[in-house]
């Protein structure tokens, strides 16, 4: 049963480390626009030019 | 009088019922039956629409048209501005509103009209195969925004912007972006609230199984132990991390002495935590930090969907592309010659030279230096009759010019003209009217004392009977009081009601407007574009109807909305088969036009501009013309002769017609109990004659309002009803810039279909659809909600009743409120989604 105590810090910082992923991506604005990218799910084109 | 005989006598009855309806192969529409080309593989319904198709073959880009079949999208013809943007380039604007993101790249925010489907995102994001030299180009489809990322060097941004508005989608650039990046801003952090919010509930929920086991089968003191630490440790995090929103909302509730749910939200979670803490520290007694970490998390999530329905009005506001354009065409002399410049309008100066040409509107307020037209200045009066300008006269700026170039100097510009005043107008009486208090609000205060009340009684009485267990009893009735479902009732009604309205073409920019509309007041409506249909069109004909073949005809050569108006009426009468070409068609700015169509002389005009005419050749106005004519300028429409050969033919009188459904709608809106009131900037004839025609008592009606009229009647109404205080409501129908200080200052503002740009961003509603039908649909959708939103706080009550009950008799746990919390709020969830408002029947 003792190994919960090393199994609860474990799932606690996997748990911090998704919120974490989470902000960042926010910060990013990668969830300021959420209907636009559900639209291009349908596209199937060459993406756009890279440089 | 002779007509030839090749016509047909009654054009009803022709073969014209054999040709099928052609469509544009753009937009889908129809094609009017005056731009059918016999023979082209490929018809279209303007010229936009055949551009725009241009392109999209020219560039391989044919995908577009099965994408859209796909997406359903409703066909909508092209519209261009058709200009060449040279102010893109400008130096101004390069500072101004574009980035430079490295490797000789910029980058810039454009707000663009007519993106509304995937088709159109698919289409714009193709734009580096359309221009060589765009990088990228990324859409946003639900603000109607571009970003733009280009080769500085190899293609100027104006080419880009022509690109653009060929296709369809008209570009302005993206003004506000302080205001938009603020409210970025504050997106995210309430998203990164909400997911801290969650992450916590969701593992604090799962230690409490775990306690929640031990209480069935027995629990070490020592796991008990470390699981209320951990509880404890992430409870806090929730609660003075996200959860600090609730408590300073209660702070300020409590300041301002504005009742608000808040203050009982934070009651339950101070308490909650502070006797949570304790009983962790001493290892006695019971805790909730599950029941608050959720209820934290939830909240917050009811938050986000309130404050995401206030945007669209918002983001609406993007768009207000000026009502006047943002660049000009400035008249330069240097030197011998004359140049043209097309700059932004922030660059004019006063005394300056702009050229407005016909069908622009003039983007100053100016003074005619050179040319006569006619313009329309129905954005700020909402008159729908042309008026004759020439040199000396004044044009604001906002007016269309229908007829002949005119050069203005400018005497104001921007802020200053009378348009930008009346915004500033509209800014200020939305910002002066004081928010209605929601129910949902008040109900919270109240329950928030009811609710200390009972726990202080539980004290009370729990220390008598059993003093180790009052305490305990007391935090628990404060904890289960939480008004959870409370909180969520209303945002849920609201924003499913809100969400259907807008499937229905009916756009509601917040709860209280919807609450406002349940209480029948005053209605005022505004006349044209409102109950009319805004467009001239043939109201009386006295006379024979066959000249007005031969009129349409003629009249096909002019841009006036008096001829437009002519030629739908006579294009009507040969049922689609074809209006015959006219000769030397000789158009007199104010007065009429005159031609010959099949050999036939054709005078068409004003009586005086015909009688003139008719005169000088020995011919003559018939009489009985004369008075129908007479007559009907007296009944406030707009007489025009016909005559053919040298004599009167007929007369018409042109006017602004009732839309249909108007009649019935306004019926309608009166046995729902609102007193409804007429009030148009338009002159008293027309303005007589629609009142009459719904029955409007003549205290009822004005005519000749300006823009600070209108705002004075309705605060005039306002003060009558007790509105400010919550009486009766002042609604405000309208279309136009002249409504909009109106529209910002009643009780809910309506703005309707075809609306200008001010309208929508001063109103609470806009009805995307004609005619006064979605009115009504709005009220009943309004009063339904209302009803369900009552029927959610019921039920949301009655679970806190019982929540209550079990903790004052102390038979309540954590396990049963963590129970009783979800079940309140899926309750409140069906009944909102349950809810019959706006529903398709």
């Amino acid at each position: 049963m003792s190994v919960i105590l090393l199994m609860l810090p474990i799932a606690l910082i996997l748990g911090g480390l998704g919120v974490a992923a989470f902000v960042w991506a926010t910060r990013r604005g990668q969830f300021d626009d959420v209907d636009t990218p559900a639209m291009r799910a349908i596209f199937d084109d060459d993406p756009p030019i890279k440089r | 009088m002779t007509i030839k005989e090749d016509l047909p006598r009654s054009p009803r009855r022709t073969l014209a019922s054999a040709r099928p309806q052609v469509r544009c192969a753009h937009c889908g529409l129809v094609v009017p039956a005056g731009l059918v080309e016999d023979g082209a593989p490929e018809q279209y319904c303007c010229s936009g629409c055949r551009t725009a198709a241009g392109v999209v073959r020219a560039c391989g880009l044919d995908a577009y048209y099965r994408l859209r079949e796909s997406t359903d999208a409703k066909p909508r013809p092209v519209k261009l501005a058709g200009r060449a943007f040279a102010e893109f380039d400008d130096q101004t604007f390069t500072r101004l509103y574009t980035r430079d993101t490295g490797a000789g790249l910029r980058e810039v925010d454009l707000c663009l009209e007519g993106v509304h489907c995937a088709a159109c995102v698919w289409l714009l994001e193709k734009l580096p195969t359309v221009v060589p030299g765009v990088v990228e180009c990324r859409v946003d489809v639900r603000r109607g925004m571009a970003k733009v990322r280009w080769e500085a060097g190899a293609v100027p941004l104006s080419k880009i912007a022509r690109a653009m508005d060929t296709l369809g989608y008209t570009p302005h650039p993206a003004r506000d972006g302080a205001t938009r990046a603020l409210r970025r801003r504050e997106d995210r952090r309430a998203l990164i609230r909400i997911a801290i919010a969650g992450a916590v509930a969701g593992n604090v929920m799962l230690l409490a199984f775990a306690l929640y086991g031990g209480v069935f089968g027995g629990i070490d003191a020592m796991w008990s132990g470390v699981f209320r630490w951990l509880s404890m440790g992430l409870g806090l995090i929730s609660l003075l991390g996200p959860g600090m929103v609730f408590f300073r909302g209660a702070v300020s509730s409590l300041r301002t002495r504005t009742p608000h749910l808040d203050l009982p939200i934070a009651i339950a979670l101070g308490m909650g935590t502070i006797s949570g803490v304790i009983n962790t520290i001493t290892s006695s007694g019971e805790i909730y930090f599950d029941s608050m970490t959720a209820l934290v998390f939830l909240l917050l999530v009811g938050r986000c969907f309130q404050q995401r329905q206030q945007r669209w009005a918002a983001d609406a506001l993007e768009l207000l592309f000026s009502l006047t354009p943002g660049s000009a065409r400035r008249v330069v002399s240097d030197g011998g010659g004359e140049r043209v410049e097309e700059i932004l309008c922030e660059s004019l100066g006063i005394g300056d030279i702009v050229e407005v040409r016909p069908g622009e509107s003039a983007p100053v307020d100016g003074c005619v230096v050179s040319g006569h037209s006619q313009i329309d200045r129905s954005l700020l009066t909402g008159e729908s009759r042309p008026v004759s300008v020439e040199v000396g006269d004044r044009v604001p700026a906002g007016a269309v010019n229908l007829s002949g170039v005119l050069r203005l100097s400018v005497e104001a510009a921007g802020a200053a003209t009378r348009v930008g005043k009346l915004m500033k107008l509209v800014s200020d009486a939305a910002a002066r009217r004081a928010p209605l208090v929601a129910r949902a609000d008040r109900l919270g205060s109240i329950f928030a004392v009811v609710v200390l009340a009972i726990a202080g009684a539980t004290l009370a009485g729990w220390l008598v009977v059993d003093a180790s267990r009052a305490v305990g009893n007391a935090v628990a009735v404060l904890i289960v009081a939480c008004p959870c479902a409370l909180a969520l009732a209303t945002p849920m009604a609201v924003t499913v009601s809100i969400g259907r309205a807008a499937s229905r073409g009916i756009l509601v920019r917040g709860g209280d407007a919807l609450e406002r509309l349940t209480t029948p007041g005053v209605i005022f409506l505004d006349k044209t574009g409102t109950l009319t249909t805004g467009v001239m069109t043939v109201a009386e004909i006295s006379g024979e109807e066959l000249p007005l073949v031969l009129a349409g005809a003629l009249e096909r050569s002019s841009t006036h909305p008096i001829a437009a108006a002519i030629v739908r009426h006579a294009e009507r009468l040969t049922d689609g088969g074809g209006l015959p070409t006219a000769i030397d068609a000789r158009v007199t700015i104010g007065g009429g036009i005159v031609g010959h169509v099949r050999g036939q002389a054709v005078v068409v005009g004003s009586p005086a501009f015909v009688g003139g005419v008719l005169n000088g050749e020995g011919g003559e106005i018939v009489p009985e013309h004369r008075r129908a004519g007479e007559r009907m300028a007296a009944d406030g429409l707009t007489p025009v002769v016909v005559a053919v050969n040298g004599r009167s033919a007929t007369v018409i009188g042109l006017g602004d017609e009732l839309r249909d459904g108007a009649e019935a709608a306004v019926e309608r809106l009166r046995s729902d109990g609102w007193r409804v009131r007429l009030l148009s900037g338009d002159h008293a004839g027309p303005v007589r004659r629609i009142a009459e025609r719904l029955g409007i008592a003549p205290g009822d009606w004005t005519a000749g309002a300006s823009p600070e009229d209108k705002l004075e009647r309705i605060r005039t109404a306002m003060r009558e009803s007790g509105s400010e205080r919550g009486g009766r409501s002042v609604v405000m129908i309208g279309d136009g810039v002249n409504d909009a200080a109106a529209l910002a200052a009643a009780s809910v503002g309506i703005a309707v279909h075809g609306g200008a740009e001010a309208a929508l961003a001063a109103a609470d509603a806009y009805i995307a659809r004609p005619g006064l039908g979605p009115v009504v649909e709005l009220l009943d959708g309004s009063r339904r909600t209302v009803r369900v939103i009552g029927r959610c706080l019921a039920a949301s009550i009655t679970y806190n009743c019982l929540g209550v009950g079990l903790a004052v008799v102390g038979l309540i746990h954590p396990i049963v409120a963590a129970a009783l919390m979800p079940l309140s709020s899926v309750t409140v969830l069906t009944l909102a989604y349950r809810s019959g408002a706006f529903d398709r029947s």
